[in-house]
């Protein structure tokens, strides 16, 4: 199968309007030295219906959410996706454009842009968001990168708390911005804003995440306090679907908002590609990496969208740009703009409500099940750690031989948790599935 | 004028119907819980669809017709892809799965890595980088890493032609690297005497396109490695334009150490209005110890694993084991093709060449040769005798219902318009572009205020971008919601100091 239009009577009109004999010819200035003249060893190539079978076959030896019920969480959440994001996705005009340099070709897609910024700083509080980053993690680097100039120093403190896919980016990043990284270990689950504070001085930003990667609920407005008074800036790392039911962190004082936007509108489609979202106050606008859709008029005074502000952007400034970033996630970005006008605010609102009552309904039957909460006297969102008396990953196999997958083994990040399990309950879950979770765990469990 | 999805709503709508359970309500401590609640739309779902419908028939795709963007790879997305990257087994796996329950997506995985290695000609792939920018950024710190290794830690040089894309000094810089301009010479080939002199004990490596921003191949690409790798210095490919050369001539057999693969660009994965993308790279056996982690592996004949075990890794660059859903179109695009990708870039080559012979003679040539997927014209001679720019004459193509070419790069060339039509166009297609640029010249002659006030027939007419970077208006304020208009509290002007 192949997607060519050419038939062999166009290739010789072509060819002799070019004036060569051969299509080879086309390729004489390619030096003897460095052609190819073998024959690309690669298998031979599949019809569509072929095509088909062969990735099902694939598929199938993965075993997603739907054959398995799943409390797996750590970043990646199974909520519920839409039919309308779909929908709104296949739309080839959107699906097959490119970013949009050409606005009077491109106001469909410079609008939705400009509606997911909006959206995104009223889930935040902030002023700017730009049109999106890789992911999760990335935009932490670039929150960093932004501090740096902002403040002029080079320490960038990162609560232990902050999901390790994160502070591995962050720390990889690093040595190529001129960063120090400084971790602060959790205290009970959650960060000490007094130790947070000692650790901030000289700090470009501190980087906290809320809820943390236990799922606790971190005293944020005291740690972007801690922040501000040693003069760094105070970065948020948030989930976007929380946001309806928790602070959002401008109002707390923070000046960067972050956060992986896969659970909001994206499938887990293990582990991308998602959409990381950037949004900050204003005075950060010129330091802000990425593309950013602005509002402006026509030559009739018509309203209509551009990307703006771009002589932060490598095209224009090459060296001395913001960030490297062209191709973003549009599309996944998208796909959250239609997820948030689904919900509307009173539909964010009860996702929220729904994983927090579902999640302590969880927590009480895994306590009688037997599992000991790791730290009970932190509130929760929609996660959170529990001991199950034996090696987590151990429980994770017996468990999955029952059908269920009970969660994330935290001890493959933090030392001491070899017998914890991080369990992620959202929406989609039911009462009878968390009985049946506690009902295996009391089984496997010690 | 098209409302905001914020003007259409109207309070108390709503699209989303969620489940209910009868559990006791669990309150968020003080001084945590949400104080005011986000203006979110409320719509309901007929209006919703209506809506991103209609903006939708404002945007413009290559469904929707020809998209000749130089340097971006507009080609056809077959949509079998779509139907595959839905696949629940692929859409609904967890990254964190344990790998006995993620094998087919780790075979996958580890299969695209075997075919990208054959094409690029070199020994190992990570597919981690989420696009071609984050592929340059990984295969600098890589460099870095591998001199670092090596006791080298001085080579902090890296040279870049003037024809490159913003993005390598850009990720030069992030990656804590100079940069060393090298010049263009009068083929359009790097300037080798130019370059003699700019690589030494301090150059870490070279960043090319090959074919260049001007759609050239370099001749002299083989003394340019002997020079790189004569000072002990590594050769970075963009592979921006590897849609030219598939099965026609390898990076590695060039003498690149590495490469990063565009899969939104070569291998067809959709632009999506700006992403996602895919940005794979690929080294040489002597890099490879420094890739990212995880490394997808195969362990015996039929099993596949991750490997975190790699000391001298340079670390994540992104979450996870990278942009998997490209991966699943990406990889079926290439089994799609099998060995014949050659025909893939041949035909590229060969329609390039084609609207290149038939439109030399009305716009200006700066470098008259053979072109590759892609040429470069200028529109300096409407400029100089009728007052038109590059920019006039994109207006205008949108007229005739054509997407225009990348305009104003590479920068080395005035007025340039950068043309890529891709191998999936027919003939007749490109016909009808060279007709409507024959057309635009003749215009440009008779009635060049024509073109000045196009574009007549899209759905705005030229954009006012000086006002739009001045007011920086970069979200809706409120001020028109019919609920909410009094609770713009804030001014959305986002803006406090000119300039940096």
């Amino acid at each position: 199968m192949s997607f060519l239009s050419l038939t062999d009577s166009d290739r010789e009109e072509m060819l002799a309007a070019i004036g060569v004999s051969s299509v080879e010819e086309l390729f004489r200035e390619v030096p003897e030295g460095v052609r190819f003249r073998g024959r690309l060893d690669l298998e031979p190539a599949l019809s569509e219906p072929e095509l088909v079978a062969h990735l099902e076959a694939l598929a199938a030896r993965n075993v997603d959410t739907g054959r398995e019920l799943s409390f797996l969480g750590a970043g990646i959440y199974d909520h519920y996706v839409p039919a309308v994001v779909d929908a709104v996705l296949q739309r080839g005009e959107f699906l097959t454009a490119y970013t949009p340099y050409q606005p009077e070709m491109s106001q469909g897609v410079l609008q939705t842009i400009f509606e997911y910024q909006t959206a995104i700083c009223e889930l935040t509080g902030m002023d700017v968001s730009n049109a999106s980053g890789y992911d999760g993690t990335t935009v932490a680097a670039d929150a960093c990168f932004i501090a740096k100039h902002a403040t002029g120093r080079s320490k960038v403190v990162v609560a232990e708390t902050v999901n390790p896919q994160v502070r591995q980016v962050v720390k990889t990043y690093a040595p190529g911005f001129g960063l120090d990284v400084v971790e602060v270990p959790h205290r009970g689950g959650t960060t000490d804003p007094d130790e947070l504070a000692a650790a901030a001085q000289e700090a470009a930003c501190v980087l906290f995440q809320q809820p943390n990667v236990f799922g606790c609920l971190e005293p944020a407005p005291e740690l972007a306090a801690a922040a501000g008074n040693a003069g760094a800036l105070a970065v948020a790392h948030v989930d976007p679907v929380s946001l309806g039911v928790l602070e959002a962190p401008g109002a707390y004082g923070c000046a960067i908002a972050i956060g992986e936007g896969q659970s909001a509108g994206n499938y887990q489609s293990f582990g991308g590609p998602h959409y990381g979202f950037l949004a900050a106050r204003a005075e950060h606008t010129r330091r802000m990496p990425g593309r950013i859709v602005g509002e402006t008029t026509d030559a009739a005074g018509k309203r209509g969208y551009v990307l703006t502000l771009q002589t932060r952007e490598q095209h224009i400034r090459r060296e001395k740009a913001t960030s490297n970033i062209t191709t973003n996630q549009t599309l996944l970005a998208l796909a959250g703009l239609v997820y948030l006008t689904w919900l509307g605010p009173q539909g964010l609102r009860e996702v929220g409500e729904t994983c927090m009552a579902l999640s302590a309904y969880a927590k009480e039957r895994l306590a009688s099940a037997g599992a000991e909460l790791l730290f009970p006297e932190k509130a929760t969102f929609k996660e959170f750690a529990v001991r199950v008396g034996r090696n987590a990953r151990d429980v994770i196999r017996d468990a999955r031989a029952r059908g269920v997958h009970p969660g994330y083994a935290l001890g493959r990040d933090y030392a001491g948790m070899d017998d914890v399990l991080l369990v992620a309950v959202t929406e989609k879950r039911t009462p009878a599935e968390i009985d049946r979770l506690a009902g295996i765990v009391a089984e496997v469990a010690a | 004028m098209t409302k905001l999805i914020y003007e259409r709503s109207r309070a108390g709508r709503r699209a989303s119907s969620l489940p209910r359970h009868d559990l006791p309500r669990v309150d968020v401590p003080a001084g945590l819980a949400r104080s005011r609640p986000p203006r979110l739309p409320e719509v309901s779902e007929p209006e919703l669809v209506r809506h991103f419908t209609e903006l939708s028939t404002r945007n413009f795709g290559i469904d929707t017709g020809f998209y000749p963007l130089g340097s971006c790879t507009m080609k056809h997305n077959p949509r079998v892809n779509e139907r595959l990257v839905g696949l629940p087994g692929f859409r609904d796996l967890h990254p964190l799965q344990e790998q006995d329950g993620a094998q087919g997506a780790l075979e996958l995985m580890w299969r695209l890595q075997e075919i990208l290695a054959e094409i690029c000609g070199l020994a190992a792939v990570s597919l981690q980088p989420a696009a071609g920018s984050q592929g340059e950024l990984t295969g600098l710190m890589l460099m870095r890493a591998y001199f670092a290794d090596r006791g080298e830690a001085d080579r902090r040089e890296i040279v870049i032609p003037d024809t490159a894309h913003g993005t390598n000094p850009a990720s030069v810089t992030m990656a804590g690297f100079e940069l060393v301009g090298v010049k263009t010479d009068p083929r359009g080939n790097i300037d080798v005497e130019d370059l003699r002199g700019k690589v030494g004990p301090r150059t870490a490596g070279l960043m090319l396109t090959n074919p260049s921003t001007l759609g050239l191949f370099d001749e002299n690409i083989e003394e340019i490695e002997r020079i790189f790798h004569g000072a002990g210095a590594l050769m970075y490919y963009d592979g921006a334009n590897l849609n030219a050369v598939c099965g026609i001539s390898r990076p590695g057999d060039m003498g690149f150490d590495v490469v990063h693969i565009n899969l939104h660009k070569t291998f067809s994965q959709p632009h999506g209005g700006g992403g996602p993308g895919g940005g794979p790279i690929a080294v040489t056996k002597a890099l490879e110890p420094f890739l990212p982690v995880p490394a997808v592996v195969r362990r015996g004949d039929d099993e596949y694993g991750l490997d975190f075990d790699r000391p001298r890794s340079i670390g994540k660059v992104r979450g996870f084991t990278g942009p998997f859903g490209v991966f699943v179109r990406s990889y079926a695009y290439l089994r799609s093709y099998g060995p014949q990708l050659r025909e893939m870039s041949e035909a590229a080559v060969l329609n390039a060449n084609y609207l290149l012979a038939r439109l030399k003679d009305a716009y200006d040539l700066p470098f008259d040769r053979l072109c590759m997927h892609e040429f470069v014209l200028s529109a300096r001679g409407l400029k100089r005798d009728h007052g038109v720019s590059a920019l006039d004459v994109a207006k205008r193509l949108m007229d005739y219902g054509i997407h225009p070419p990348t305009i104003y790069f590479p920068l080395i060339v005035p007025e340039a318009l950068m043309i890529e039509p891709t191998e999936t166009e027919p003939k007749e297609r490109l016909d009808d572009f060279c007709e409507a640029m024959l057309a635009i010249a003749r215009e440009a002659a008779d009635d060049p205020t024509l073109l000045r006030e196009a574009p007549h027939d899209r759905p705005v007419r030229r954009l006012d971008e000086v006002k739009a970077a001045k007011r920086a208006v970069v979200r809706y304020g409120f001020e028109d919601h019919p609920d909410l208009s009094d609770g713009a509290a804030r001014p959305r002007v986002a803006e406090a100091a000119q300039g940096v």
